[in-house]
């Protein structure tokens, strides 16, 4: 990425962090402020996160997809679906309860993918059609089932909602203690201790947000110093190049595409196993889309789509942190309470970025064409 | 080959792809509902009989058909329109919804605003127009940014729609909002007699937008064969390096495009408003997005198509009342058969592949499976 | 037929049947070690697909294949590559934005290693690797960079990457496909030196061209293939270019081009001082100036890649130049849309048919007015008139000799040959001034060929200033009267036709300065 990308990223961060800091000044210390922004930040941009890499994965090998949307809604609505079913019909525990669901999640992620690959690849239709029929049919399937089971008296569970088993819950990493340890040896004061609360406050994240990042750095290791990301990359770039030198090109674009789908399916368990623990019809509120952006203007690299998932983050963040701090809101200010209009943010952001006004991208040279012999 | 016998094998083929392969994919998909249905205990055929019933088995019933495929045609249309440019668009919803809102306001807020009563005769073009001209604007700005900056449609129609619904929210929350005490729900006041499009007979809801509708439909088919402007909205759709070098100005011709577009989409909302409900309320326009590329698609981006396929969809909408009363089958199933139609019509290659039919480039049309 | 002998390579009785063409019928075809066997034909005649198939890309329905005496059944390349056959396509199958150690390992990662590492997840060893290439290319006099990014790549050193690939995986079976057809005169005789140093390591070498001259330069022996058939053995020796034209064609071949002397006039086409950047924004043309004359044909010599497309973009519209001016008739070309250009008096005849040219959906009837058709009477008022539009068919239809079932035919559905002739008959079929001609005849059928030159001298010969761009030197030199070389954006030297050589030509196409 280049300089005017960064500066770019910069420029927003500041902004929007910026903005929430000045508001709220008055009640909390800023740095206090800032760490809790960070926090939020990384919390929320986890769904755009795992689905700009899934994209990654399966434009990288030459295949659009912008079924992603929809496979964060299946995968959000499935997992849910399995962990109430593990913890209400079976009368499993909360935890082991969400990882079932957490894997049912990661499960139909794959199998919409799978969907996906067959359609573009085998049947060659085209992508952004294709893709189009993924997010049709798991709106209609979610709402199908979700009337269905939940809201009908003949289903199994007779018309209610069960009670969900709740949340994944935050990891306890040992990192506020480490931080004032390390201002104990140094200068033990109350400055140090509270910029320790705020170190620590970062940290704490629960598991999905964790691995996201984790599946960031090991992706780029994989897509850039593994045959897997060589021959991939061939693939999408030169497929008939990859096939001259016996790479089965066919089977390569199935697999890193069920692979997207299955990272894009842990993105759907964190709405409704991490985030809330209930599903409502569309809730996945184009983050989908989102996510394409921020592979676009990463251009397709996992730390460049993490960075710009982050961004984006980033202004969801500032919409939550307002809200806490709503009281203060100067009246002449008051039009931007409510999520009407800093809600709009992620959307005319990612609208600005796709004009590619903040620098030229290049997608793989092969994407999006079903490869013929 | 003879040119008779190359020009009957043409036609041959081209009737397979336009009305073959789109009734073998409608079939099939039906067909799987109704193992769907029958998997959660339900009668199949009880099933779509009730539905056939509630779409065409009254007098009622047909009307109520042809005021469910209004706004689909209108929204086909727009889907259609775009494609043949070469565009997606895929933000109706939110075209739709701001070309309402705005007709909306014009039916009930205008007259007050300038202290006079309108006659019908202005009034109502006029909240017509209003819904497309902002339908048109709504479109013309992604298509513009496509031409001109390359930012792709798909992702930019779907911000819009946001972004529209998120302003469409604010606006039924707030200053449109119908102020009666009795109200609650966020919507606006009932539009003036003078903006509303009459019904077509007493005691039907059918009314004149479906006329238009069908009118609308005659003009897009018009434009794209037999005008300049739409020879150049084809030619970019099909092939905009020829196009560029044909002399036609490419991206004036895409912002256009998609503004056409959008003042379509924009053009059902305000006609439900005018013609159906009277008002604007929050949330009814869901789902017409998506169901516009389903019915464009079916109806192979052909004016006539989309009017068939349109009146199809509808049809299925309005009886499925009539079969969850019957049957007590959820509505919901529909939506599941129509997504099923939907991946069939696209993924035709699916269904040539289940009945043996030949892709569309060779010659030889139908093979020995198929009862050639 | 020769016994006893021991054949690298032995195909025998190849047949391969493509939905609609018999692609290859009954094919023999052998290859002796340490020797050069070219392949003879036309676009279409075969050739491409007997190697796609003796290289695994595609299965034979009928036949046998035999390596050093073992009978094979190649599946994929990969066991092709296994069995010591390499191949370096005429499009090469380089990754442009791999560096060139990337593109080599690329499907042998870890074959360097001396237990081979199998997993998906194995690591890339660049460095090794790149070390090795060097170590490869020295050996075989082959000289490459391993860290240079392949897109970046000159296209005579991009050729040169392709066949170390080849050798990296011990390739002892070279096969060649079209290999000269991107590279300079001179760049094509470099290419013959390499190829004799690779016989003389014990390459076996296949060699494909349409090219005759080159084929009685390089090949010890030579097979030739019409219309998915072996229709002749022979050897340099025993034969000549008229006698191998007409084994390739099938009928006495006509290889010059009778045409009067030219009578230029005026000044139709002058061009100053121009510069264009592409895509890349990247000089292409660099101060460009030369002028085309009423009656006379100014050819554009030069390998694909030198500015050529550029240029004619800059000419008909499709391209805003940086600097300088162009005018037709005096009318300023250089910032005007093609439209008016058009209106001017320019045909355009494109270096892509099937992307410029034609809206391959559209029928035949649709394309002849694609660049007309908002004009009198093809449109009143912005409507359409159909009867004009197809009266107008018919009559073009017939005065080019446009073979289709129909004017309502999609033009997807035409011949190579044929689609060519529809953008030249609605170019021409206009009151023309200036006709720019860019790669006009590129993978045509000869008929299609001396039609097409035909057409050119006959508008020649009525006055209207021709610009012929073209990478074939033979049609370059056969028709222009006037020839300009193009080199990395400049015109090196404008020269008459007469009293020039190739060889001269070659020289001033490698950027080699005239005294």
């Amino acid at each position: 990425m280049d300089w005017k990308r960064y500066s770019f990223i910069a420029l927003v961060i500041i902004v929007l962090f910026g903005t929430v800091v000045l508001v709220g000044m008055e009640a909390e210390p800023p740095i206090l402020i800032i760490s809790s922004m960070i926090a939020t930040t990384i919390a929320v941009a986890t769904p755009l996160t795992l689905g700009a890499l899934s994209g990654v994965f399966c434009e990288r090998a030459g295949v659009v997809n912008i079924g992603i949307e929809g496979m964060l809604l299946a995968s959000a609505f499935f997992g849910w679906l399995a962990s109430i079913y593990m913890n209400t019909i079976f009368g499993f525990g909360a935890t082991p309860s969400l990882i079932v669901g957490v894997l049912a999640a990661i499960l139909s992620g794959g199998l919409f993918a799978l969907l996906h690959a067959v359609l573009s690849i085998t049947f060659k239709v085209d992508q952004i059609i294709g893709g189009t029929v993924i997010n049709i049919l798991a709106i209609g399937m979610t709402g199908f089932l979700n009337r269905q089971l939940f809201f009908s008296k003949t289903s199994i569970f007779g018309g209610n909602v069960p009670h969900a088993p709740g949340v994944l819950p935050l990891l306890d990493l040992p990192v506020e203690n480490w931080a004032n340890s390390l201002c104990n040896t140094i200068n033990a004061s109350e400055a140090c201790t509270m910029n320790a609360t705020a170190f620590g406050n970062i940290f704490e994240q629960k598991p999905i947000a964790i691995s996201a990042i984790l599946l960031v750095f090991i992706s780029n290791y994989v897509l850039f110093n593994t045959r897997w990301g060589l021959r991939m990359r061939a693939v999408g770039e030169h497929p008939k190049a990859a096939d001259t030198v016996g790479i089965n090109v066919v089977r390569t674009r199935y697999l890193n595409v069920v692979i997207g789908g299955l990272i894009a399916g842990l993105g759907g368990a964190y709405f409704t196993l991490e985030s809330v623990p209930s599903f409502e019809p569309l809730m996945t509120n184009g983050r989908g889309f989102i996510s394409l952006a921020a592979m676009i203007f990463g251009n397709w690299t996992p730390v460049g789509a993490w960075a710009a998932s982050l961004v984006f983050g980033a202004s969801q963040a500032l919409q939550i942190n307002l809200q806490f701090f709503r009281d203060l809101i100067p009246p002449q200010w008051a039009f931007f309470q409510n999520s009407y209009s800093v809600g709009q943010i992620p959307y005319l952001l990612t609208m600005i970025i796709m004009t590619g006004i903040i620098g030229k991208t290049t997608p793989p040279a092969a994407d999006g064409q079903p490869y013929e012999k | 080959m003879s040119q008779s016998q190359s020009k009957k094998s043409e036609l041959v083929s081209k009737l397979t792809d336009t009305l073959l392969v789109p009734t073998l994919a409608i079939v099939t998909a039906i067909v799987l509902g109704g193992i769907i249905i029958a998997f959660v205990g339900g009668n199949p055929f009880a099933a779509y009989a009730g539905l056939l019933e509630g779409a065409f088995g009254s007098l009622k019933g047909i009307s109520e058909t042809a005021v469910w495929s209004t706004p689909y045609i209108f929204a086909g249309l727009a889907v259609a329109l775009a494609f043949k440019g070469g565009l997606f668009n895929i933000g109706g919803e939110g075209q739709l919804a701001l070309g309402a809102t705005t007709s909306a306001w014009v039916g009930y807020a205008l007259p007050d605003l300038l202290g006079v009563e309108l006659p019908m005769v202005i009034h109502l073009p006029l909240a017509i127009l209003t819904g497309m001209a902002v339908g048109f604007l709504w479109g013309a700005i992604p298509g513009a940014l496509k031409a001109y900056t390359g930012a792709h449609e798909v992702i930019n129609t779907i911000m819009m729609n946001y972004i529209a619904l998120n302003i469409v929210s604010y606006l039924m929350n707030g200053p449109f909002k119908d102020k009666n005490p009795l109200n609650v729900i966020a919507r606006t006041p009932l539009i003036a007699e003078s903006a509303r499009i009459p019904p077509l007979f007493d005691g039907l809801r059918v009314h004149w937008g479906f006329i238009l509708a069908l009118a609308m439909a005659y003009g897009v088919w018009w434009l794209l064969w037999k005008t300049n402007l739409g020879f150049e909205i084809r030619t970019v759709g099909a092939n905009p390096e020829a196009a560029k070098y044909a002399g036609i100005n490419v991206k004036k011709i895409m912002t256009l495009s998609l503004g056409l577009s959008g003042m379509l989409a924009g053009l059902a909302g305000t006609v439900e408003v005018t013609a159906l409900n009277y008002r604007h309320e929050l949330g009814f326009s869901q789902g017409y997005g998506f169901d516009a590329i389903a019915i464009a698609l079916l109806g192979k981006n052909h004016p006539l198509g989309v009017v068939l396929a349109a009146i199809l969809f509808a049809a299925m909408r309005n009886g499925a009342t009539r079969m969850q009363f019957l049957t007590q089958i959820p509505v919901d199933i529909i939506s599941v058969v129509q997504a099923l139609i939907l991946l069939f019509v696209a993924a035709d290659a699916i269904v040539r592949y289940l009945y043996r039919i030949k892709q569309s480039d060779e010659k030889v049309v139908l093979t020995r499976g198929w009862g050639g | 037929m020769e016994n006893q002998t021991n054949f690298v390579l032995e195909a025998r009785g190849i047949t391969k049947q493509f939905p609609g063409v018999l692609a290859n019928d009954h094919v023999d075809f052998d290859l002796k070690p340490g020797e050069v066997h070219a392949l003879l034909g036309e676009n279409g005649a075969g050739k491409s697909t007997l190697m796609n198939v003796l290289y695994g890309l595609y299965q034979p329905n009928e036949g046998q294949i035999s390596v050093n005496g073992a009978p094979i059944n190649f599946t994929s390349p990969k066991e092709a590559i296994e069995s010591g056959i390499g191949m370096v396509h005429q499009h090469f199958m380089l990754i442009p934005v791999f560096s060139v150690t990337e593109n080599i390992m690329l499907g042998s990662e870890t074959d360097h290693q001396k237990k081979p590492n199998p997993s998906p997840l194995a690591k890339l060893e660049r460095q090794i690797v790149a070390n090795l290439v060097r170590d490869l290319s020295k050996k075989y006099n082959l000289s490459i960079d391993p860290n240079a990014i392949v897109g970046e790549l000159p296209v005579g050193v991009q050729q040169r990457v392709e066949i170390v690939k080849a050798l990296y995986r011990k390739a002892s079976i070279l096969i060649l496909d079209e290999p000269t057809a991107v590279l300079t005169p001179q760049e094509a005789d470099d290419l013959f030196v390499i190829i004799n140093e690779l016989k003389k390591q014990g390459v076996s070498i296949i060699f494909i061209t349409h090219k005759l001259k080159e084929v009685l330069a390089i090949a010890d022996r030579i097979t030739v293939m019409r219309g998915g058939k072996v229709v002749g053995h022979t050897t340099p020796a025993k034969s000549n270019e008229q006698q191998l034209a007409e084994m390739m064609v099938g009928r006495e071949v006509i290889l010059t081009v009778d045409k009067e002397p030219a009578q230029p006039k005026e000044d139709i086409l002058v061009v100053q001082g121009l510069y264009v950047s592409d895509q890349r924004e990247l000089e292409s043309v660099k101060n460009i100036s030369f002028s085309v004359r009423s009656g006379e044909i100014l050819g554009i010599a030069g390998v694909q890649g030198n500015g050529q497309t550029e240029l004619a973009e800059a000419l008909t519209g499709l391209r805003k130049p940086d600097k300088g001016k162009a005018t037709l008739a005096g009318f300023e070309i250089s910032n005007a849309v093609p439209r008016n250009i058009t209106d001017k008096g320019l045909a355009h005849i494109p270096e892509d048919r099937q992307k410029h040219g034609l809206v391959l959906s559209y029928t035949v009837a649709d394309n002849l007015v694609l660049c007309d058709y908002y004009k009198m009477p093809y449109s009143k008022k912005g409507i359409l008139q159909q009867q004009a539009i197809d009266n107008n068919a018919r009559k073009l239809i017939d005065d080019f000799d446009i073979r289709t079932p129909s004017p309502y035919v999609a033009a997807s559905k035409l011949s190579g040959g044929n689609q060519q002739k529809v953008i030249v008959a609605r170019e021409l079929s206009r009151e023309v001034k200036l006709v720019i001609a860019n790669q006009p005849t590129r993978g045509l059928d000869v008929g299609s060929i001396e039609y097409i030159h035909k057409q050119i001298v006959s508008m020649r010969d009525s006055g209207t200033a021709v610009l012929l761009i073209s990478a074939e030197l033979d049609e370059i030199m056969a028709l222009s009267d006037r020839i300009a070389v193009m080199y990395h954006g400049h015109i090196v030297t404008i020269v008459n036709r007469e009293g020039v050589s190739k060889e001269q030509l070659g020289l001033w196409m490698a950027g080699v300065k005239p005294e």
